[in-house]
């Protein structure tokens, strides 16, 4: 396969790139170094001018109104739109807009009037209700929540920890077992109105990302009608990992973004840099790491993009996006701490942005699925087939 | 270190002498009138000059005495800073009075438990 950008993908590239370097950064010199919202007005300012670059709300299916870009050119943008300090988790600050949960293109069309058109509107904001303290990597068997039948709907019981964004949420989606009997047949997926009695946002669960918090969810005697269920009862476990699978890529993608950036510090500064007589780029030592740096960024990038291409060609991709997301999340961090070091005891202040993504990045190994899940489902496809 | 949710160290009077006192380090605070009365939760983040002692500083410049505060040190102080604005909402129905007058756009809603356990590894 050829990875290297089109013509037309290129231009994309470079107007984006422009836009990270003369729109973002410079407004986020100004902001606190842990911030994830621009003011207001900036960022209503901004969004106004990716409307006018026809890039405003990439995310969103084309017969939904989005600009119509495939997804491989989508993952060259997300590499583009991560390299800035917030770039990881919140790529330009949200000024390119967003599909919201990809699940909820999945809902009928009473779902659709309500929730996913007010989201695609930016009127609605969702979370994602998956992760239970009993835990996130294996929710076909973890998920404790339950929903039992009663009144024409469903009565949830239970909590979830991690959830991004629930405090500020209009809706969720949110797993539940409805049969306890059948493990992941057992699992449905409810849109829960954060203002439903019996929703509660119980506390912010603070992690190495001060810029964002995650929150822990508690459903008590929570009643949903059954016009709140998206897709068939007891098949939410598919519609979860559908999503899953597809958020590997743009994890990815801004994984290797991060590291792009990082790398690029690290070699200017290598090149200025002066100890015992000899700039840093002169030393061995120095150019091995920018050496490692360079395999890992370009491994990241190839199996990422391979991930992209697949899923444009819609075929099978479970197991090429499993490996972008593991080689992006580890060959990620691996490039940030190697720039680090490189930039030394500057490397460890909130003067520049290296130590957000190094607790950033940290987190990307187990996010969306630790790399142990990750090397599973490679070892499956391994094992299942013959090793070609 | 533990966190609690809510910040309820005892107050200090806010004077120069106390404020001397405080590290340079990131984190929150609270200011209270006489009586208590929590009046504004800040930050004090990675551009203030000396971290709790910078912010506090400012603050005692511009309210004069007769104030209170507290603090904690904290690396968190961004998601702190939202918990202990979501939690003052949660528990009194509004921002503290000088956070109400420029609040943070799209702050969230929690509703705690009014006898919230601690936290894992957190000190009873």
């Amino acid at each position: 396969m050829d990875f290297e950008p089109n013509s037309e993908q290129q231009m994309l590239i470079d107007q984006v790139r422009r836009y990270v370097r003369e729109e973002i950064i410079p407004l986020e010199a100004k902001l606190d170094p842990d911030a994830s919202e621009l003011a207001p007005e900036d960022h209503a300012r901004l969004v106004e001018k990716t409307k006018a670059m026809g890039l405003f709300g990439i995310d969103i299916p084309k017969e939904f109104g989005g600009p119509d870009i495939d997804i491989v050119t989508r993952t060259l943008l997300a590499i583009e739109m991560a390299q800035h300090r917030a770039g990881l988790y919140v790529p330009c600050y949200g000024t390119f807009g967003g599909a919201g949960l990809a699940q909820i293109f999945e809902a009928n069309d009473d779902q659709k009037e309500r929730y996913l058109y007010p989201t695609l509107r930016g009127e609605k904001k969702a979370f994602f209700g998956l992760t239970e303290p009993s835990g996130g990597s294996d929710p076909a068997r973890a998920i404790q929540t339950k929903a039992e039948r009663k009144d024409n709907g469903w009565v949830l019981n239970g909590a979830k920890i991690f959830i991004s964004n629930a405090d500020r949420a209009q809706y969720g989606i949110v797993f539940a077992r409805t049969d306890a009997s059948k493990g992941r047949a057992g699992i449905t997926c409810f849109i829960v109105d954060s203002d439903t009695p019996g929703f509660h946002v119980r506390r912010v669960v603070h992690t190495l990302r001060s810029s964002h918090y995650a929150t822990e969810l508690e459903f008590k005697d929570c009643w949903v009608s059954d016009h709140q269920v998206l897709g068939e009862v007891n098949k939410g476990f598919a519609v979860a990992n559908d999503r899953l699978t597809r958020q590997r890529i743009p994890y990815a993608a801004g994984c290797i973004g991060v590291a792009i950036a990082a790398h690029e510090m690290a070699i200017e500064w290598a090149k200025i840099r002066t100890t015992f007589g000899e700039k840093l780029a002169n030393r061995q030592a120095v150019q091995w790491m920018l050496v490692d740096n360079e395999i890992d960024i370009r491994t990241a990038r190839h199996f990422t993009l391979e991930a992209a291409e697949k899923a444009r060609q819609g075929v099978p991709f479970r197991t090429e996006a499993a490996i972008a997301k593991l080689t992006a999340s580890e060959g990620g961090g691996r490039v940030v701490d190697r720039a680090m070091q490189i930039h030394g005891g500057m490397g460890m202040t909130k003067d520049l942005p290296l130590e957000r993504w190094y607790r950033e990045m940290r987190i990307r190994r187990v996010g969306e699925g630790p790399s142990e899940v990750q090397r599973m489902v490679i070892a499956r496809e391994i094992l299942g087939s013959s090793l070609r | 270190m533990s966190i609690r949710l809510r910040l309820d160290k005892p107050w200090r009077p806010l004077a120069a002498p106390e404020i001397a006192r405080l590290p340079g380090q990131l984190g929150v605070y609270q200011i209270a009138d006489a009586t208590g009365t929590i009046l504004f939760i800040g930050q004090a983040g990675a551009r203030s000059t000396f971290g709790l002692r910078s912010e506090l500083q400012r603050e005692l410049a511009e309210r004069g005495a007769g104030c209170q505060f507290r603090v904690e040190v904290n690396m968190q102080y961004r998601s702190r800073w939202f918990e202990l604005l979501m939690v003052h909402k949660a528990d009194h129905g509004a921002l503290p009075p000088d956070n109400a007058r420029n609040p943070p756009p799209n702050l969230g809603r929690l509703s705690p438990s009014s006898s919230s356990p601690p936290r894992r590894g957190e000190a009873g």
